[in-house]
This record gives structure tokens, C-alpha cells and sequence, in this order.
């Protein structure tokens, strides 16, 4: 089936299975590999991206879901030159080892922090719930309160 | 060792003809050399080697390697014959090679040879080595190359060399500048240097320094480095359908109805495995689940099975550690525990995978492995092809863990894509990854010990089961199997490290499980270690003496105990270390070395409503020279992470005769949620080089976990994962 939907502010239109995980489009057809493919059961958090706003496990979407949707993805989440502020704080704290989950992180963190925008740590623990396996987790933490810190200085 | 080492070329060292120059696609100047000239003559005892020692760099000699590469726009590509896996050791190689260059960082890029360059490491990419390895090796080679450009230089500018200062890539004159590219340029013939000085640590500006990783804004910005993110012109996709039932065998197939599923191209059958090759990924795993296998089911094993086979008393016996006299049987003051660790999966990010073209002869194979050599060897034999006809391009790990040392489904897509005609790209499944891991093996320990009069342990003993680590690897062949008798890797951490414990015992027996299992992120020394510490915690707690003295005494007087003493008194003072319950806190304390890198943690665990949280880790580390030592605090953090996550979370089990569980969540591992919050680490530089890094602080952290919990909840829990009933 024909399903459009807007994508890191471009309109693309795809022919597919309408049952087609929104992952392998994403993937396989738009070429975008900056969303992971990591379990397949929405169970690990790589292939996390925007829909809409909102934090999606992407392999466990199907892609007829999304029509007439806004997606944005790791390769969108900047504006333009700039690093986007939580990518901005990963890379202060060096927050990267191996990287593969990483992206799935930084999406699930820009969600968390347009809803919470100062989180505490409880909040972080109940919301980025992805899974990394190198274990960074604990540079993960300092860089979203930093993340946190920066966009509440953009906004003043 | 001399930190001002000065190379000096000697002619037996180092053959002119294996420095190559070629030009075109915008190399100037490439240097290639045999590495057989770094080579260490010295072949240690491989007890030895698992012991403490770091292997030296082994490369393949026979032919001209392409290891430095300068373009017209004055960068120097590295073809590093190591993979990154995400321990930051092409950060840790640009820093060598800036410093020694005399060239800016900004100006490197380090990528992974593939094998068409001619650079492979025979003992891959692992152990924790890279750095360790190649650092005095690349620091001659920097040094070297250095010294041509300002020969070549002076002679073009027809400058005296004293009057040249080379600085962030360029030569620097009165009155100008000229960039290496530049001095480079028109070079046909190298001439190598007779003499070529090595910078003076103090020299350094970029070695020691805690320098942003080179991949961190690729990582951040989510580029396509990966092997999984490889991509070819006309390709196809492919999902393998392989046997669930631990040791069962594809006994019938029936793929008709697969066949005629949408997109399908189709269908490989394979020794063992069935390929399903389609369009898309999804429509071959839409394809898959219309296959009808029966199965040849031997045996439906059980986790209680498993246990009874794998246990101290059973196997091959081995001893590998005999100082002073064994305990006696009947000796009623020798005290005994038991100890054991499950299945572990390496769940590594990135599913295995790998992109690969056969064509006119010739095979490219684009993928994530720790091992480019084997698998470029396995994939020739398969297709019948000679080795150089196969070009294994190795791209970023999304994680290895020692996951990928066997990568042999290289040839399993090489066969599809040569049967099928297009290029391929297959991905396992993570329920694939599962259930056909390399896992760590389970372990079976028993501890026993004897404390003399004078409070200071007489006796130690570790008996300790397990399964293949090292036997039956790529990377350790049969007959070198047979002829040590031990598994090197399920040792490791297995001897008894205190030297003053007089009577020391460690005994191995070693059994083949019907599943694979293989080398597991510091192998064995995660569990041996948890063993051990967790019995001298216990006999110190019995005889109410400090766990830290108790140590400290047993410990001897040479260099490497000298170490260890140091890191244990520096971690016991920046813990600020209690032995005694703090409120729903306690602290619990455990050291380990490996590879001659000694480590101590303190893990700060509360229990609050039944549920115990490991809530302030203090590490010290001795890495010898820390080349980032911000990275290697984050691989400290990682180990602990993981570590905690091994320690009190995750566990593979058999249901219905399959490993189980098959994906993330219902595998049970530390999320977030079950990190510290605050990781301190301190690094101590005991010796002048590089240690390995990655591994050893994974040592101590179950028993300095199990330790606080035996505080907190006078429970001494014995079984990995530890968890309250």
C-alpha cells in the first residue's frame, strides 16, 4: 500500500506492505541508518525514534501507523548546523563506547525532556528504560541533567 | 624500561623492500612495512601469557602492509590492524601518532585495514591488547615516518634538518611553511631513516591526556559505521534458519510454500542451515516462519541435566597453580564453600551480521568482527577461492565482548551471494543471537581454606569447573589445546594471587558442553574471582578480622604484590572503607589482577524494601600508563556496569531443551535504573607501559557486591546472579 508521512521535515511516500516494521523503511528504503536495529520486539530501545513528538520503538511499528505522521529521526533531531542539546551534553560527557545504542538514547532522551523538563534522577530511571550494553549509563545520567541544564538556557 | 628509547634502524630489523609507495586516488605517500619487524623474538610459555604477560604484536610478515597513507589535503589515514569495539583505542592510537608525528589530532583519521592492505593481527582484535600491543610498535613506526618527512623536507627545501621544526603537520622555516603533503609529494622511493628518536614522556602532548574520542560525533549524530549499516549496489536480504534444540540437527525441510511468499528470491539450503534470501528483510523473515523442519532431538536437555554434568570432580583435571603442601581431607579447621556462575549471554548491541559479494572470482565481505584473518581464511576455503581473493572490510562493532572472535556466518552469506548471483546483507535475529551465542560457560567452584594462629591464612584452595573458554576457539587450535591440557581462558583470575598465603592450590576440571561457549568479556576471571574473594571475605568476617588486613598480609613482598598492596590500601582510603553495616549501606571490598593489571572495588549496596541497589562503586586501577585516562575510567565504568549486571541480573537458562531466555528484557540485565549513581575511579600508573584496560576491572566487582550484601543481610550468597530469595 501507498502510506505517506512526513519525515525529518521531508514528505516521502513509500509503496509497501502496510505490515512493514517502520524500522526497515526507515532502514532499508529512505537509507536513514542512524536508527538501530537491536531485538525486533520493541524490548532494547535502538531503533527508537519520533512520531508526532513522542518516543516509538520503530521495529515493532508498522509503517501503515505513521501515515500522514511527522517522524524524526536521529539524522533530523538537529536543527540545521547545530547539534540538537542532548547531543550536545553526550558529547561533553563523552558518553559514547561502542555507539550502537546511542542514538536510540539520545531520541529517547529528547522525548523525556520535552515532557520533564528538569528531570530528577527518578524520573530518568523510570524514562530511559533502553538497553546498553557497554554500560554507560552512568555518563548517560550527568549528560541528561546537562542536556537539561542546556535547553533551560536556550529557552531564557 | 627507558622512556627515551632511541629506535635505531638496524639493517636485520628492518627490510627496505617492504616499504611500498603508491599513488593515485589521492595518497601521496603511503608507508608500508613488514610487521614481522615487530615481532617479539621472545616466545613466552602460554601459562606465562595467560598469566600477566601482554602478547606482543603479531602481525603477518610476508607481504608489505599499508600502515600510514597521507592525502593532498595533508590528513594521514591509520589503517589500524585492530577493530574499534567501543573501548576507544583508535582515540588512544591518534594520540600515539600525534605525538610522535608531531602532527594535530584533527589531522588523523584511524580506520580498520581491511585485509587488501595487507595489515592482520594473527591473535585478532581482543583481550584487551590493542592498545597494550601496538603502542611502542606504532610509537617507531610515527617516529620513523617523522623522521623521513623532515629528511625529505630538508631536501627539498635544501635546509639544514636543525633549522626544520615540525609542529600540527607542517614544517616550519624562517620565512615558511610547508605541510607534510606537501614534502611528500613526488616521493618514489623512501629512504629509511638510520636513526629516528622516540619522544621523552615528558614530551608528550597528547599521550596521557584526557582526549575526546575521534568517533564521538559520529556516534552522537548516528553515521552509518557499522557493519550492519553496510549497504550494495542491487542487494538482496537474508535470514538463516538454524536448529533451536540444544545439539538437535535439520533432519527434513519442506521450503515450498516459503518460496512463494512475496519477495522471495530464493532459498540456500546450507550444511546444517536453511538461507532465506529475499528483497527485504521483512518479507525473508515472513518467508521463514512458512518453513517445515523436523528435527533430529537427541537428548532434551535440562538445566538440572547441566548441572550435574558440569561440577568440581568431573572432566578433565588440571592443576594449574601448586605452592606448599594440599590441605589434608580430614582437617576439621579447614573451612569450605561452594560457588557457582550461570550461562551468559554477550548480548551485544549490534546483531551478528555481515554484507558480502561474489563475483568473477573474488569476494567482499563487509562486517563487524573481532577476527578479520579467520574469517577471511574460512571464507576462501568455503568458496574454494585463494585468501587474497577475499577482502574482509571490517567497519565499527556495535559491541563485542569477545562475541565476535568466531564470525564464521561470513561464510554462510559468501555461499548465498555466490548461489543467488547478487550481493547480500544478512542480520541474525536477536532470538538467533540467543540461542546461538558463544556463551560464557557456566562455572562450579569450591573454595577451601585454613586460617593459622596468628590470623593469617596458611592454606587457600580453588577448585574450579568449567566449561570451553579458550578449547575448541578459533584462536586455539586442537593439537595446542591437547598439548596445555588446560583452558588458558577458563584460568583466568583461577590462581590463588596472594603470595603469602604459603599452601596455594588451584585446580581445574574442564568439560565440552553440548552447546558453544567461548571467550566472555575477562573469561574467566568475573567468576573465579567472585569465588575466591568471596571466601576470604568470609574467612575474615569468621575470625572478626579486617578484611582489607587480612589481604594486605597475605599478600608478598615482590614487585607485582607490591601493586596489588597499593591498590588495595588506595581503594580501602578513597572509599573511605567501613567494615561494619551503615544504616541500610554496606560496603563490601574485593581486588583481583589480570593480565598484570591490578584492580580493587568497593561496592556501597543498600537495601531498601527488599531490594538491594549497588549505589557508590570506588575503583582503583593500576593500568600502567593510561594513554586517555578518560577512557579508561570509562572502561572501568563500563566493566562495573556490566559487571553489576552479570553480578545481580542476568542468567541464560534451558526450557524445553532450548537456551532460554531469547531476547533483551526477559534476559534480565542492569538497565539505568540499576546503575550507581556515583562511580569514583582512581588510576595508579605501576609500570611505564600501556596495560590492558578493557577486562580487569570486571574482576572484582561480583564478590565486592556479594561482600556488602553478606553486611547488609548476613546472607553469603554464593550463586551468580545473586539475588535475595
Amino acid at each position: 500500500m501507498k502510506i505517506s508521512f512526513k519525515i525529518n521535515k521531508e514528505e516521502r511516500l513509500v509503496d509497501v506492505d502496510g505490515n512493514t516494521p517502520l524500522l526497515w523503511v526507515i532502514r532499508d528504503i529512505l537509507h536513514l541508518k542512524g536508527t538501530k536495529f537491536g531485538c525486533g520486539k520493541a524490548a532494547c530501545g535502538a531503533c527508537t525514534i519520533h512520531v508526532d513528538g513522542k518516543a516509538v520503538r520503530s521495529c515493532s511499528m508498522p509503517i501503515k501507523m505513521v501515515a500522514e505522521k511527522k517522524i524524526t529521526t536521529i539524522e533530523g533531531l538537529s536543527d540545521g548546523k547545530l547539534l540538537h542539546p542532548v547531543q550536545e551534553a553526550w558529547k561533553k560527557e563523552v558518553v559514547p563506547q561502542c555507539g550502537y545504542c546511542q542514538p536510540g538514547f539520545i531520541m529517547a532522551t529528547a522525548a523525556m525532556l520535552d515532557k520533564i523538563p528538569n528531570p530528577t534522577d527518578e524520573d530518568i530511571d523510570q524514562n530511559i528504560i533502553n538497553v546498553c550494553r557497554c554500560g554507560t549509563y552512568y555518563r548517560m545520567r550527568k549528560a541528561i541533567h546537562l542536556a537539561a541544564s542546556l535547553m533551560d538556557k536556550d529557552e531564557q | 624500561m627507558s622512556n627515551n628509547m632511541n629506535g635505531t634502524n638496524k639493517g636485520k630489523r628492518l627490510s627496505r623492500r617492504k616499504f611500498i609507495v603508491r599513488g593515485g586516488l589521492g595518497s601521496i605517500g603511503l608507508l608500508a612495512l613488514g610487521s614481522c619487524v615487530f615481532i617479539n623474538p621472545l616466545r613466552r610459555s602460554a601459562y606465562g601469557i595467560s598469566e600477566s604477560l601482554v602478547l606482543p604484536y603479531s602481525g603477518k610478515g610476508t607481504e608489505a602492509n599499508l600502515w600510514f597513507e597521507f592525502t593532498t589535503e595533508n590528513t594521514l589515514i591509520f589503517h589500524s590492524p585492530k577493530v574499534e569495539m567501543g573501548q576507544g583505542i583508535f582515540t588512544g592510537y591518534a594520540q600515539i601518532i600525534a605525538d610522535e608525528l608531531d602532527i594535530h589530532i584533527d589531522q588523523i583519521i584511524v580506520q580498520a585495514a581491511a585485509t587488501n592492505t595487507g595489515i592482520l593481527d594473527r591473535f585478532t582484535t581482543g583481550g584487551s591488547l590493542s592498545i597494550a600491543q601496538l603502542y611502542k610498535p606504532l610509537r617507531e613506526m610515527a617516529a620513523m615516518m617523522r623522521q623521513m618527512i623532515l629528511n625529505e623536507a630538508a631536501n627539498k627545501l635544501n635546509i639544514g634538518k636543525n633549522a626544520l621544526i615540525l609542529r600540527n603537520g607542517m614544517i616550519e622555516y624562517t620565512g615558511g611553511a610547508l605541510s607534510y603533503a606537501k614534502a611528500l609529494e613526488g616521493v618514489k622511493d623512501w629512504k629509511l631513516p638510520k636513526k629516528f628518536d622516540l619522544k621523552s614522556n615528558s614530551e608528550f602532548k597528547h599521550i596521557g591526556k584526557p582526549i575526546a574520542r575521534v568517533d564521538l560525533e559520529d556516534k552522537i549524530v548516528g553515521a552509518p559505521i557499522f557493519g550492519t549499516d553496510a549497504e550494495m549496489e542491487n542487494m538482496l536480504h537474508a535470514t538463516i534458519l538454524r536448529p533451536e534444540h540444544i545439539g538437535s540437527k535439520m533432519r527434513e525441510v519442506n521450503y515450498s510454500e516459503a518460496e512463494k511468499m512475496p519477495g522471495v528470491v530464493r532459498v540456500v539450503e546450507g550444511d546444517g542451515w536453511l538461507g532465506i534470501v529475499a528483497e527485504t528483510f521483512s518479507e525473508a523473515l515472513a518467508a521463514r516462519r512458512k518453513v517445515n523442519v523436523s528435527w533430529d532431538i537427541p537428548k532434551i536437555w535440562t538445566e538440572k541435566d547441566l548441572r550435574a554434568y558440569l561440577k568440581v570432580g568431573e572432566g578433565k583435571r588440571m592443576v594449574t597453580q601448586k605452592e606448599g603442601s594440599a590441605l589434608e581431607k580430614e582437617d576439621e579447621a579447614c573451612i569450605s564453600m561452594e560457588f557457582s556462575s550461570p550461562i551468559g549471554a554477550h548480548a551485544q548491541m549490534e546483531p551478528n551480521g555481515a554484507v558480502a559479494k561474489v563475483e568473477n572470482g573474488k569476494a567482499i565481505i563487509i562486517m563487524s568482527t573481532q577476527s578479520i584473518g579467520a574469517t577471511q581464511k574460512s571464507v576462501a576455503k568455503a568458496l574454494g577461492f585463494k585468501t587474497k581473493d577475499v577482502n574482509v572490510v571490517a567497519k565499527y562493532l556495535g559491541g563485542g565482548f569477545g562475541r565476535r572472535l568466531d564470525t564464521s556466518h561470513a561464510v554462510e552469506v559468501a555461499l548465498m551471494a555466490r548461489e543467488v548471483g547478487r550481493p547480500i546483507k544478512y542480520s541474525f535475529t536477536r532470538k538467533e543471537e540467543f540461542q546461538n551465542d558463544m556463551f560464557r560457560p557456566p562455572t562450579h567452584h569450591i573454595v577451601k581454606g585454613k586460617m593459622a594462629p596468628n590470623g593469617r591464612l596458611s592454606h587457600l584452595e580453588h577448585h574450579y569447573a568449567s566449561g570451553d573458554v579458550a578449547i575448541n576457539s578459533l584462536l586455539m587450535p586442537p593439537a595446542m589445546s591437547k598439548m596445555l591440557g588446560t583452558d588458558v581462558g577458563a584460568m583466568r583470575g583461577a590462581n590463588v594471587m596472594y603470595g603469602n598465603i604459603k599452601n596455594r592450590r588451584a585446580v581445574q576440571w574442564h568439560k565440552t558442553l553440548p552447546f558453544a561457549t567461548s571467550f566472555w568479556r575477562s573469561l574467566g576471571l568475573l567468576a573465579n574471582t567472585f569465588a575466591i574473594e568471596s571466601f576470604i571475605d568470609e574467612m575474615a568476617l569468621n575470625h572478626q578480622i579486617d578484611p582489607i588486613q587480612l589481604r594486605l598480609d597475605s599478600l608478598a613482598e615482590d614487585e607485582t604484590q607490591t601493586r596489588i598492596k597499593k591498590v588495595i590500601q588506595l581503594a580501602a582510603e578513597k572509599s573511605q572503607y567501613q567494615n561494619e553495616l551503615q544504616g541500610n549501606r554496606a560496603m563490601g571490598f574485593a581486588a583481583s589482577i589480570d593480565v598484570g593489571a591490578p584492580c580493587a572495588h568497593v561496592a556501597e549496596v543498600s537495601l531498601i524494601n527488599n531490594v538491594l541497589k549497588v549505589e557508590k562503586v570506588t575503583c582503583v586501577f593500576d593500568c600502567g600508563l593510561a594513554v586517555n585516562p578518560d577512557q579508561v575510567k570509562a572502561q572501568c565504568e563500563g566493566s562495573i556496569i556490566m559487571g553489576i549486571s552479570a553480578a545481580m541480573h542476568e542468567k541464560m537458562g534451558i526450557k524445553d531443551g532450548r537456551l532460554y531466555p531469547i531476547n533483551y528484557g526477559t534476559y534480565d540485565m542492569a538497565l539505568m535504573k540499576h546503575s550507581p549513581k556515583e562511580i569514583d575511579v582512581h588510576l595508579i600508573q605501576g609500570v611505564d607501559d600501556p596495560l590492558p584496560v578493557g577486562e580487569p576491572p570486571l574482576g572484582p566487582i561480583a564478590a565486592a557486591i556479594g561482600n556488602a550484601i553478606r553486611r547488609l543481610t548476613g546472607k553469603r550468597l554464593t550463586d551468580l546472579p545473586m539475588k535475595l530469595a
